[in-house]
This record gives structure tokens, C-alpha cells and sequence, in this order.
């Protein structure tokens, strides 16, 4: 470790951590010696890419198959608007190369999949999952358990974010240690229909940073057992103590998951198509010639109130966000032609399975939701 | 009393309250005392058997009480009950 030599450039871009007795030379140089694999870079990745890069850590590692899009901006303060269209990791890449040219980059313009997990992780010292879903949750921790990696874990939604450092390897739990298996889809709302506060990941991401950082020069207490939980309206950070579970699948005694499965399949993620026949769906087009005529149907939208106010279909007939429709349907008509829609036409899906399984069956599904309708029909509309 | 802190991805279930304050002798009580206030907490809270799910954790204080007496873990005055469900930010 104490071959690796700091540059006078070096020397002198870093100088405040070098000032520092805690950081020190010997502890740049364990950065520039450090390795990080960044899963995602979106909302967590963005600062913790930025923060890591500028600390001089050597060796950074990019996994995202994104492009950048206009809606990213308001959280994913890596990118710009310049980069609009531009595949995230090249994007990240271009911003990190202006902050510190000193720093390697590798960019996996790629799907993190139990197929190529373990050779993605294999080379880097340290694991970040920045991409916040339930899948690749599961998958990152399994795969850098079987590593004997840490795994450093930051999640939030709308408000509120939780951090922790993974590493059973050094006697701390793991995720499955928490959860043992994830929610089936639909109990627990995700932030693409949540929403989230921009700032937020900033507050988490920057925390993950910081573990990060401390795991590869050695300093300091790590953030291993414990969970931090921020909630960002009330300002107050809150810490509870986790426990390595000894029945755990992965990292316990006698672990059941010994080599990585499907995350997809775990997670109850159906390919969307497969899950309502053709019989129950509308393009929008379809649907805005159906309007013109008699056989005009009852026009149901399955989003929130401030979703509605940001732009909406005329002549809706009803509003019920999704998450009230199983205590609303005494709302509705059965015999009435019904179609149901949302932003994306995910949430009214699941609507239409869930009015199938109270009785109703003249339904339709209206397919890409209010984006499409906005690309197909209505091109003046807003889309969010 | 003891004041159960419900996580923001919950309050659509429960009126939108953050924490409620209920007098209960143990945690499995309280969560029962909760959900008979808000009803369609219940499928997110627990399974059709009646179980606490798997993704939903339910901590005293800063301990897990899959680490005290689950259920049965006594609360008493003043003690804060925290429901942490499994979050995920989304794209899937
Ligand atoms: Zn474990």
C-alpha cells in the first residue's frame, strides 16, 4: 500500500484531506488505492459518484443501461442538460472527468443480472447499490454477500431515507438479515408513483459516500449494525440497531441461497403484458376515436389528485387513486363500458385486475397511460 | 400510552397520521389496537394467516422485536413503536 505515491498534483488537489491527521497521506493513499463499484447512477448515484470522484477515490465503476432523461434532473444532479439523451454512465462519466481527471472511470453501459453480477463486483473493494429496486436490492446484496464484500444500502421514498452498511464478512447483518423476502408487488408503494423530494437522496447518497469512504482508509466508527433512518419534513435522523440473523438464507450458518436466483421472479415481477389478456386493453388511439361516438365508455383515472392537476383526459368521468379503489367500488357501475388509466398504465393494471377480481368485466386497460395518449393523441398535453 | 410511528409509505393507510398514541400492554396488542382504527393497514401489516409480514419490521425503541418477545414484547408508558417496512425507490 505504501509503494502507491501521490503526484505534486495530487498533493496539492487534495490538501485538506491531507492536512487532516485522520485522513492524512496514508489515508489518500488507501483512496486512490480504493476501488468502488456504483450501481445506478441516478438520485443516490449521482452524489455519491460526484463526492467519491472528488475525493480521490481511484478507481470508480459505473452500472446503468439509462439514458438521461428531463424528469432525472430535478434529483440526478450528476447529469445536465446537456446530457439529455445521453446514456447515464457517458454522461456521469463526462462530469466526473471535468471534477477530477486524476480518477479512473469505468463505465457497464449494462442490466446488473445475476448473470454478470459477480464478475461486475469481483474487481472493487466496495459495493453500492444506488438504483433503489426491490430486484437489484436482493441481487446486490446476495451476490457481494458471496463475495465477502460490503455492501453499503441507502433507500428512500417521497420524504424519508434509511442508510446502512452490509458486511457480514466483518460480523454485521445483512439485508436478508432484515428482510427476508421482499414485498409482493403493489403492498408497498415505490417512488416512480410516490414521488420523491429532490434533496433527499443527496441526504442519503451523501451518507453512503461517507461510509464509503471511511470503510477504505479505515477511519472511524462504520455505520455496520446500525440503521439510519432520516426523515427529511420532521428533520430528524433516528438509529436502530440491526442483528445478524443466524437463520438468515444468505449469510446465516447453514444459508439456503447459495448461488444467485431471479431476482425478477423473487420479487413477483411479471412481465406487465402477460398479466391482462388483449381483450382487456386500449391503445389510447382507440380509445379517443371510441369518445367521438355513442359508444362513448365510463372514463376512470386511477391516479392521485395532484397527478390529476397536472394534466388529465377530458371528460373523465371518475377519479379513485388506485390505492382506494378496493374500498371504493361500490362507486362504480358494473355494467357500465369502463376504461381505466394513469400515468404510465402500470397502476391501472393493476386496477383492472382488481375490479376482474370484484366482478367487473367490461374493462379495458388503457396501455401507456396518459404519456402515450399525450405522444399519440394529444400532443399539446403535458407529461410529468 | 405508547406511540406507534407509522413510515411515510404507510400513512395513505392510516388517515395520513404519522404516529398514533394507544394504551396497550404489549406490541402485538397495539399494532391490533392500530389497525382497528384504520382497517386497510391490516393487509399491509400482516399476512391472510394472521402473521406479521416479512417486509414489515416493528421495533421498541431501537430494538428489533424479533430480538425481544416478537409480539408479546411488552410496551409501557412512553415507549415509541416503529413499524420500518422494506422501501425501494422504484424504476421496477
Ligand atoms: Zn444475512
Amino acid at each position: 500500500m505504501s509503494d502507491i505515491k501521490l503526484s505534486n498534483e495530487e498533493i496539492a488537489r487534495y490538501s485538506r484531506h491531507l492536512i487532516m491527521p485522520e485522513v492524512g497521506m496514508a489515508g489518500q493513499r488507501k483512496l486512490k488505492q480504493g476501488s468502488v463499484l456504483l450501481i445506478g447512477t441516478g438520485g443516490l448515484g449521482s452524489p455519491l459518484a460526484l463526492y467519491l470522484a472528488a475525493a480521490g477515490v481511484g478507481h470508480i465503476g459505473l452500472v446503468d443501461f439509462d439514458v438521461v432523461d428531463a424528469s432525472n434532473l430535478q434529483r440526478q444532479i450528476i447529469h445536465g442538460t446537456s446530457t439529455i439523451g445521453v446514456a447515464k454512465t457517458e454522461s456521469a462519466k463526462r462530469r466526473l472527468a471535468d471534477l477530477n481527471p486524476l480518477v479512473e472511470v469505468t463505465t457497464y453501459e449494462t442490466q446488473i443480472t445475476s448473470e454478470n453480477a459477480l464478475d461486475l463486483m469481483r474487481p472493487y473493494d466496495v459495493i453500492i447499490d444506488g438504483t433503489d429496486n426491490f430486484p437489484t436490492r436482493y441481487l446486490t446484496n446476495d451476490a457481494a454477500v458471496m463475495l465477502g464484500k460490503p455492501n453499503i444500502y441507502g433507500s428512500i421514498f417521497r420524504f424519508e431515507g434509511q442508510a446502512t452498511v452490509f458486511y457480514p464478512k466483518e460480523g454485521g447483518p445483512c439485508y436478508r438479515c432484515l428482510y427476508p423476502e421482499p414485498p409482493p408487488p403493489g403492498l408497498v408503494p415505490s417512488c416512480a408513483e410516490g414521488g420523491v423530494l429532490g434533496v433527499l437522496p443527496g441526504v442519503i447518497g451523501t451518507i453512503q459516500a461517507t461510509e464509503a469512504i471511511k470503510l477504505l482508509t479505515g477511519i472511524g466508527d462504520p455505520l455496520i449494525g446500525r440503521l439510519m433512518l432520516y426523515d427529511a419534513l420532521a428533520m430528524r435522523f433516528r438509529e436502530l440497531k440491526l442483528r445478524r440473523n443466524p437463520t438468515c438464507p444468505v449469510c446465516g450458518k447453514f444459508p439456503t441461497v447459495t448461488d444467485l436466483i431471479d431476482y425478477d421472479h423473487f420479487c413477483g415481477i411479471v412481465p406487465e403484458l402477460n398479466t391482462l389478456g388483449s381483450q382487456y386493453e386500449i391503445t389510447p388511439r382507440e380509445l379517443a376515436a371510441l369518445l367521438q361516438t355513442d359508444a362513448r365508455p365510463y372514463l376512470l383515472d386511477v391516479r392521485n389528485p395532484n397527478e390529476v392537476a397536472i394534466s388529465s383526459i377530458p371528460g373523465t368521468d371518475k377519479v379513485i387513486p388506485v390505492d382506494q379503489l378496493a374500498e371504493r367500488l361500490n362507486e362504480l357501475d358494473t355494467s357500465l363500458e369502463m376504461v381505466v388509466y394513469c400515468r404510465s398504465g402500470v397502476r391501472s393494471g393493476r386496477a383492472v385486475d382488481l375490479l376482474k377480481s370484484a366482478g367487473f368485466r367490461k374493462l379495458k386497460n388503457m396501455v401507456g397511460g396518459i404519456l402515450r395518449w399525450a405522444d399519440d393523441v394529444d400532443t399539446s398535453m403535458a407529461k410529468y | 400510552m405508547a406511540t406507534i410511528t407509522i413510515p411515510t409509505a404507510l400513512r395513505q393507510y392510516a388517515a395520513g397520521y404519522s404516529s398514533v398514541s394507544l394504551e396497550a400492554e404489549t406490541v402485538g396488542s397495539l399494532l391490533r389496537g392500530l389497525v382497528e382504527q384504520h382497517p386497510t393497514l391490516g393487509k399491509h401489516l400482516y399476512s391472510e394467516q394472521g402473521k406479521l409480514r416479512s417486509f414489515v419490521n416493528v421495533y421498541v425503541g431501537d430494538e428489533d422485536i424479533r430480538y425481544l418477545e416478537g409480539e408479546a414484547t411488552p410496551v409501557t408508558n412512553g415507549d415509541t413503536v416503529s413499524i420500518i417496512p422494506a422501501i425501494a425507490g422504484g424504476r421496477k
